[in-house]
């Protein structure tokens, strides 16, 4: 039987970009930053309240894991805002849509009123785009 | 009309929360912090607490600690950390860490300092392995 997610992974194109995006503009902990060698870097972060599971910022970069034709189409996909990596959830939206609009974060879609509460839509450094909601109380 | 009441009334609360993320290392107060609101004492202390769940002084107390955490993990002394998160002497910010941490700093410290030898050691302890696989970092 499955019982939770441990780890899961936003492809970045740019891991120190991503840092300060997730880290300084967003509010995530850093769980692990480790060098792998020849300018490889294990990063993951945590939501604020959500310390167990692991965000792998991965980068999309020429290696075993990607060929030169894959990174070309997965960045022209990720720049043009093809993914939507997830969903954050938030006690008010309106106070997180202020404060990240403040730090400077994009926003496709401000805070609108649907069936089961309210959501906004914002992207990440990288163009990776995210519902940020909150539940109806 | 009312909608666009209750987002400036946001933009404020937000702003003074901004404000105490740019300046908790100053010696700042609760009369600081609702001066950039524009509130009166009270009225910016219900609010604030109504929509991140604290009280402003409680929240400037969380940022402090959640930077000193990060001080102490990157091996800054006890000392030099309460000074830099803006506490007037190590023991109350030995106090106050103890509270809200559960360990001294300098306990947290210790178990930082083995975690991050850990990793340069060896970091595939800390990757799925699969993960390393994919990638070649594993031969």
């Amino acid at each position: 039987m499955i019982t939770k997610i441990t780890h899961t992974c936003i492809y970045v194109l740019n891991q120190d970009s991503a840092y300060d995006f997730y880290v300084n503009k967003l509010g995530f902990k850093v769980h692990t930053d480790a060098p792998m060698g020849e300018g490889a870097r294990w990063l993951t972060v945590t939501p604020p309240e959500q310390p167990e599971l692991e965000i792998t910022l991965f980068l999309i970069a020429e290696g075993a894991m990607f060929n030169k034709e894959t990174v070309s189409t997965m960045t022209a996909l990720i720049k043009k805002g093809t993914f939507g990596a997830a969903v954050f959830t938030c006690k008010d939206l309106l106070a997180t849509y202020e404060e990240l609009k403040a730090k400077g974060v994009v926003f496709k879609k401000p805070p609108t009123k649907e069936f089961y509460g309210m959501e906004a839509l914002f992207t990440d450094d990288s163009g990776n785009w995210f519902s940020l909601s909150q539940a109806n109380s | 009309m009312e909608q666009y009441e209750k987002l400036y009334l946001y933009k404020r609360i937000v702003r003074a929360k901004l404000f105490i993320d740019d300046h908790y290392a100053e010696n700042i107060d609760i009369d600081n912090i609702a001066d950039q609101a524009n509130f009166s004492k009270y009225h910016f202390i219900r609010l604030f607490k109504s929509i991140y769940g604290k009280t402003p002084h409680n929240y400037l107390i969380k940022v402090r600690i959640d930077k000193a955490k990060l001080l102490l993990s990157a091996d800054v002394s006890v000392l030099e950390t309460s000074m830099a998160i803006g506490f007037d002497s190590p023991t109350s910010f030995t106090a106050v860490f103890k509270k809200l941490v559960r360990k001294t700093p300098s306990e947290f410290q210790k178990e930082a300092k083995t975690r991050n030898a850990a990793i340069n050691r060896n970091p595939f302890l800390f990757v799925p392995n699969c993960y390393a696989e994919t990638n070649g970092w594993i031969k």
